[in-house]
């Protein structure tokens, strides 16, 4: 009782105005916010897909939730089925085992909907290209719309990646 | 009390360090079956290639230590598994990867081989056909129904698929299929070159990357008769404990929130954050990958980070108590954790079961103990244990850690020896050179085992993750619980996929 109480009479954990290192962070929020609204309304829903990833990707993804980041304050929100979905965050070279689930995925996606291809290992491989257990990128079983680089990719890098495909899909 | 019962007589290879290895013979092999039947042994890994099988071995306290091998020319062995349960899913392992196959397994099922792959990695199994159905256990009864869940689950989490069979609410049977983050690391491993590997090894399970890479580099350094410079193993272990805490807290919070108490989720995951940020900014990498290399570690520690550092554990150490008395107050939450999934202590210490796991219910082993690596014999921390066994002891056990690893780093922050970071790898033996490493990651004992060439290149290695000796029990404490315990149930183990599957 003591820490909810706390919790609503304290200012949030969400920096409105950040420390000075966080400065890039709040830029890319309201950029992030406007681009939302304008290409969707108020909300976004993400399906995650780890479809190989050495978990690395995941940890992170995991972090857009926490206060720092705080994805659903632009109305980004990750969802638990893909029929809910309108973006699928994939993962990983995609595994000859995971190959079939990824397929079904995509197609129980309504339309329209974008694919974004995180970490190294979603854009070629990477470092497990060549195996003959993976098939390679995500772009080898679906469409991309997006790639977002890094092993694993920073938060911010991952944000960076939405405002890329929500301003372009505004624009087009 | 020494594994001689089980090697005496045997051929020793020469170059293996610092634990030895024995070809063996059908005698010793199936001594060493039944040694971990009665509990006398335990087991650290089992793993194939083309022409032979290896098993390491342990005494229960995990202060002897051996390797045996029994050669397959004819690609056949005798069954650990049919005595010995536990090694089942190793050995059906070692038949997809490597073609070689036990007789008298009490489970001839493929393991990690869905039918999907074009050959066989060792290219000597024929294809399997993808069209021909997985055949689950059978569980019969009346009014029973399946729920199958996977491999695309509903959270941010790795694949894997779960049958569950059960009456009403109640689970009456679980079975696993993993396998589905297969990307052949060990194939990808043979015949690379050390750097590689390293950067392989960090990418086994991403969660424990400086864990995995602390074991490799050492398994690497042991087969080439490298000396670490103390000052590298201070750093190592330093980034080792702000990794476990990171991971603790990042369970606390899941397990928390697995039970509908988004209260607590909240805050771990804030105080998890700045243990990133923290070593984004003393490591250059917010999960510390490819720090750890064979030789030493790639980043020096400033005066800047140590205050950093510094200033992290004084912040935890302060929150903390917030977390503990939130968690031990809230009797919503510790209804739904106590004396839920409850991983008997027998069971815990028939399957090797390691981490947070083990620990919780009754088996207190920790290879920063025992066997023991440096600095840890210079530092000085508890080894926590409970006899519970439920997600409630689980998540004190983690708790517990926290602390013990915020001492840890402040031991490793007052006094840490100076000097060099790094050295140059020796060169291996002509004849080549083995190594083997035992690791405390976050879940658990992580082993690597490394074959060198006298070129120095990766003839063969096998990493072994905890949760092959986790995984199997998860299946055992669902039982009798509720379909919606099972979340909470899974998270408390927390079990890693991709180091599974490999
Ligand atoms: S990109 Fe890096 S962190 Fe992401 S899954 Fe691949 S290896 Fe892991």
């Amino acid at each position: 009782m003591r820490r909810i109480f706390r919790g609503l009479i304290q200012r949030p954990l969400t920096e409105p105005a950040p420390a000075p290192d966080d400065a890039a962070l709040a830029e890319l929020a309201q950029r992030v916010d406007m681009a939302a609204r304008r290409t969707l309304g108020r909300s976004l829903s993400i399906r995650e897909v780890d479809a190989g990833s050495c978990n690395g990707c995941e940890l992170e993804i995991h972090a857009l939730n926490n206060a720092f980041y705080d994805l659903e304050r632009f109305g980004l929100r990750f969802v638990a089925s893909p029929r809910h979905a309108d973006v699928l965050l994939v993962t990983g070279p995609v595994t000859r085992n995971m190959r079939m689930a990824l397929e079904r995925t995509w197609r129980a996606t309504p339309d329209p909907k974008w694919v974004v291809a995180v970490g190294e290992c979603a854009v070629d491989g990477g470092l497990f290209a060549g195996s003959d257990a993976v098939v390679g990128g995500v772009s080898a079983v679906v469409p991309v719309d997006l790639h977002i680089r890094g092993c694993p990719p920073t938060p911010l890098a991952m944000l960076q990646g939405l405002l890329a495909l929500l301003s372009v899909s505004a624009s087009g | 009390m020494s594994l001689t019962w089980i090697t005496g007589g045997s051929d020793k290879i020469e170059g293996c360090a610092p634990w030895p290895r024995f070809i063996v013979n059908d005698g010793a092999w199936l001594r060493a079956g039944d040694g971990l039947r009665d509990g006398r042994i335990a087991l650290l890994g089992f793993w194939g290639e083309r022409d032979a099988v290896h098993l390491a071995l342990s005494n229960p306290a995990l202060d002897t230590i051996s390797v045996i091998t029994r050669l397959c020319p004819d690609r056949r062995f005798p069954s650990i598994a049919a005595s010995f349960s536990p090694a089942s899913r190793l050995e059906r392992t070692i038949g997809d990867l490597w073609g070689v196959f036990a007789d008298g397994s009490p489970d001839p099922r493929p393991w990690l081989d869905h039918g999907c792959w074009p050959a066989a990695p060792a290219g000597v199994n024929p294809p399997r056909d993808a069209s021909a159905p997985y055949p689950f256990l059978a569980v019969e009864g009346e009014s029973l129904h399946q729920i199958p869940v996977g491999p695309v689950h509903a959270g941010i989490i790795e694949p894997g698929h779960f049958r569950f069979t059960a009456s009403g609410e109640t689970i009456v049977r679980l079975e696993e299929r993993l396998g589905y983050v297969h990307k052949g690391i060990e194939r990808l491993m043979q015949g690379a070159e050390i750097d590689t590997g390293a950067r392989l090894a960090g990418r086994i399970s991403g969660d424990s990357t400086v864990a995995y890479a602390i074991a490799f580099a050492r398994a690497v350094e042991s087969a080439s008769g490298t000396v670490v410079p103390p000052r590298a193993h201070w750093l190592r272990a330093l980034m080792a404990e702000m990794e476990r805490i990171a991971n603790h807290l990042g369970d606390v919070g899941a397990i928390c929130n697995d039970a509908a108490f988004a209260a607590m989720l909240a805050p771990c995951a804030v105080l998890r954050e700045h243990v990133l940020r923290t070593a984004g900014l003393c490591f250059g990498h917010r999960l510390m990958m490819d720090k750890v290399v064979p030789g030493g570690v790639a980043v020096d520690l400033g005066s800047d980070s140590i205050a950093a550092i510094k200033t992290l554990v004084s912040e935890i150490r302060q929150h903390l108590p917030d977390l503990i008395h939130l968690y031990d107050n809230t009797t919503s939450l510790q209804d739904r954790t106590v004396r839920t999934g409850v991983l008997r202590p027998d069971f815990a210490a028939f399957f090797g079961c390691g981490g947070p796991i083990g620990r919780a219910s009754g088996r207190a082993v920790d290879v920063r103990r025992r066997p023991g690596y440096p600095p840890y014999d210079e530092l000085s921390f508890d080894v926590i244990e409970r006899q519970d066994g439920d997600v409630n002891a689980r998540v004190w056990v983690r708790i517990e850690e926290i602390k013990q690893s915020l001492a840890l780093i402040s031991q490793i922050l007052s006094r840490p020896p100076v000097g060099k970071t790094m050295t140059a790898l020796a060169a291996p033996p002509a004849s080549g050179g083995e190594g083997l490493a035992l690791i405390e990651g976050f879940r658990g004992d992580i082993m690597v085992w490394v074959r060198l060439r006298a070129d120095g290149k990766i003839d063969r290695c096998h990493p072994r993750d905890p949760s092959w000796f986790q995984w199997p029990l998860l299946e055992a404490v669902i039982e009798g619980n509720i379909v919606a315990d099972f979340p909470l149930c899974n998270k408390s183990f927390n079990c890693s996929y991709c180091g599974h599957d490999l």
